[in-house]
């Protein structure tokens, strides 16, 4: 579907005539991301982020093609394999700093482009199945990261394995034979590193099929906007193609300079040194930690510590899931029909105050040490960020008093728009 | 329906992480957890000496790190591996293909006897990895205590502020302080072990290796004194780490000035677009 006004694809050279009546892959491209599909005129660089999670998806995936050539999956020989790739391997030190601090940049725009979502409610009507769709890619990227992380076979790799699939083992009954199962031992060994190195290869591919479907889903309503109105009108909107297309580019640039930047002079500084060291079953690190961007969940795995009812472990495992899938039921826990938070007075000094400290908070409480004050610092945080999903949202959505929304995208862009004074006049003439 | 199983959900979630809380926090209160000797007496790698190959446009010191590969050879590897490293890699160094090969056989690697296919050993090659002080690693637990001193290959990366935390730690042995004692009446040194504040837990099994000047003799005319040894071996051990740090830093700042171009094109390209976006169409 698209808006009545888009551009159609009018092909003029033969070949792409011939193109277009055999296959119509142009076609495609044009209504996706071409002159053919017309897009708000009023996003902001917070719109950014979408394309730039794409662009990292594909950069991982090219990167981390080349680094499987040079790659050996075996306990015996991976941490060596790694360090082979860093010496001898033509650019490899390249190769694998960009795979490494491209996992930290892809996840650094997905929270963007995810807490965007947030602020503008993205996930509201007609839109609920691209938000469902982003939190799968999401999960799923979370499991190709954890993964990958563990193929350098180093001592967080080893550690971190050991206790994120431990929490299996908290599910009553048959938790341990789960781990068991998961890990083909009853430690992370080669078995362990085998698969997951199948799987670490194979689900960013699953990762592209569902970004095809997320994409797919959005142009079907098309491209939600800062003002939360929806297009009415064709100058609601401009074409993707050059308006996006441009400002993408100069988004991109700029992405691109500080990963880069990371990558050529700090490649080392989203990662942690004890990974240096070889995988050695006998040697637990003081502080075990994944990698930063798991830090906010890992906080709130580790925030229960009181066996009520059922024991600790099972809470916090319980806590931490939960803390993700509480997304997925967002577009029907927050009822308020104006979606921008420019327009909700309460929701926005919710989302500023609350949710956004509360997530800093986490992120710095789960790379802390598990001693206090850290840990009751982040119970506090926990205990918010289950309120403010679960209970602030739903309320604040039937008691807030929305401010005025502007009448159309127009008018929020050009401080008037002709069809708001003609569409009143013509009603009262009929 | 779903906002109230919502509100439940998170209600019961809050209560319990409440609880935990409050349980936790009775327990400060009570039964406040005690400083440990580590905690307190532990020292954050001394960050004084500057090298060549730091900062952005940070270069190699051959000089220092032909010294630094010397103290290497001559004291380290007595008793640790540097298995990541190959002779034929000392090229970066600026040692000579004839200085390699003499180098390399000068030491002995496993090899087999051709003639009976006996386990052997034979001079190393200039492909061969650098070969290990011990032949195995119950042999270098067992010649150290129950402790294999560790692969130094990648040693700067292994630990925060690397470089200067393996000159903090050969430079950093010294009597433990009288206070220690004082606070902690409980923490003993064990036999064979060397208090050592930039250790992580206070106590090494590591002698100082480094102790007397002139322990190893400089070609450069250096002097070789144990803050001199302890730098250079430091710088050594950064190149070990990652031979590709120079060069990463030098292929940085075309890519940046690349990007940056671009991303200036792409700006002003931007705005040329977008001109034609912001007057109302008549």
């Amino acid at each position: 579907m698209s808006f009545p006004w888009a551009k159609n694809y009018e092909p003029v050279n033969p070949v792409m005539k011939f193109m277009d009546e055999k296959l119509p892959l142009p076609r495609l491209v044009y209504n996706a991301v071409g002159a053919g599909y017309p897009v708000p005129r009023n996003l902001s660089y917070w719109w950014n982020f979408g394309v730039l999670a794409g662009i990292c998806l594909v950069l991982q995936i090219v990167t981390g093609v080349v680094l499987a050539m040079h790659y050996a999956a075996n306990s015996g020989i991976a941490f060596d394999s790694v360090e082979h790739i860093m010496r001898d391997v033509n650019w490899g030190w390249l190769l694998r700093y960009m795979h490494a601090n491209g996992a930290s940049f892809f996840f650094l725009v997905i929270y963007i482009h995810i807490f965007r979502g947030f602020f503008y409610s993205s996930y509201k009507a007609p839109r609920e199945m691209i938000w469902l769709l982003g939190v799968v890619i999401f999960l799923l990227t979370m499991a190709t990261a954890f993964m990958g992380y563990v193929l350098p076979w180093g001592q967080m790799s080893f550690w971190g394995a050991k206790v994120i699939t431990g929490l299996f083992s908290a599910i009553p009954l048959v938790g341990e034979p789960i781990q068991v199962w998961l890990l083909g031992g009853f430690a992370p060994d080669n078995a362990a590193l085998n698969r997951f190195f199948s799987l670490h290869f194979m689900l960013p591919f699953v990762i592209l099929g569902v970004v095809i479907l997320h994409i797919w889903a959005l142009h079907i309503p098309g491209s939600s906007n800062p003002t939360g109105v929806e297009v009415k009108q064709e100058s609601d909107t401009v074409p993707f193609h050059p308006y996006y297309t441009a400002k993408d580019g100069f988004g991109l640039g700029v992405f691109l300079l500080i990963y880069f930047m990371y990558v050529f002079f700090f490649p080392n500084a989203l990662g942690h040194p004890d990974n240096y060291i070889e995988a050695n079953p006998l040697s637990t690190p003081a502080h075990i930690v994944p990698e930063w961007y798991f830090y906010p969940f890992y906080a709130i795995l580790r925030a229960f510590t009181f066996d009520f009812i059922i024991p600790a472990k099972l809470w916090g495992v319980l806590a931490m899931f939960s803390a993700i899938l509480v997304w997925f039921f967002l577009p029907w826990l927050d009822k308020s029909p104006v979606r921008s938070g420019h327009y909700r007075p309460m929701f926005r000094k919710f989302f500023w105050f609350g949710l956004i400290p509360c997530m800093a908070v986490l992120f710095y409480c789960g790379g802390a040490p598990a001693e206090e004050p850290y840990v009751m610092i982040s119970q506090i945080a926990t205990a918010y960020y289950f309120l403010h999903f679960l209970v602030i949202l739903p309320i604040i959505s039937s008691v807030e008093r929305p401010e005025p929304l502007p009448f159309s995208i127009t008018e929020a862009v050009l401080g008037s728009d002709d069809s708001a004074v003609i569409e009143p006049a013509a009603k009262a003439a009929e | 329906m779903i906002r109230l199983v919502g509100i439940l959900v998170g209600l019961g979630f809050t209560f319990v992480v409440l609880l935990t809380f409050g349980v936790g926090a009775y327990t400060a209160a009570t039964d406040p957890a005690t400083e440990t000797a580590e905690n307190v007496f532990h020292l954050h790698p001394k960050e004084d000496v500057h090298y060549s190959f730091e900062g952005p446009v940070g270069h190699w010191d051959i000089a220092q790190l032909q010294r630094g590969y010397k103290v290497y050879s001559e004291v380290c590897s007595a008793c640790h591996s540097l298995k990541q490293v190959a002779f034929r890699d000392l090229a970066a160094l600026g040692y000579s293909e004839a200085q390699i090969k003499a180098e390399a056989a000068s030491k002995r690697v496993p090899g087999v006897d051709p003639n009976t296919g006996e386990a052997a050993s034979r001079p190393a090659l200039p492909t061969d990895y650098m070969p290990s002080p011990y032949p195995n690693a119950v042999a270098a637990s067992a010649a150290n205590g129950g402790k294999i001193p560790p692969d130094l290959s990648l040693m700067t990366k292994a630990r925060h502020e690397g470089t200067h935390y393996v000159y903090s730690l050969l430079t950093g042995f010294q009597e433990p302080p009288a206070a220690l004692a004082e606070e902690f009446p409980d923490f003993t040194i064990p036999n064979g072990g060397h208090y050592n504040p930039y250790f992580a837990s206070l106590v090494i099994g590591m002698a100082p290796p480094l102790t007397t000047e002139g322990q190893v003799t400089y070609d450069d005319g250096t002097v070789p004194t144990v803050d001199q040894m302890s730098q250079d071996v430091s710088a050594f051990l950064t190149w070990t780490a990652e031979p590709k740090l120079v060069k990463r830093k030098q292929t940085g700042w075309p890519v940046l000035g690349f990007l940056l171009f671009a991303t200036i094109l792409a700006w002003f390209a931007k705005k040329s677009v977008w001109a034609n976006a912001k007057r109302r169409e008549d």
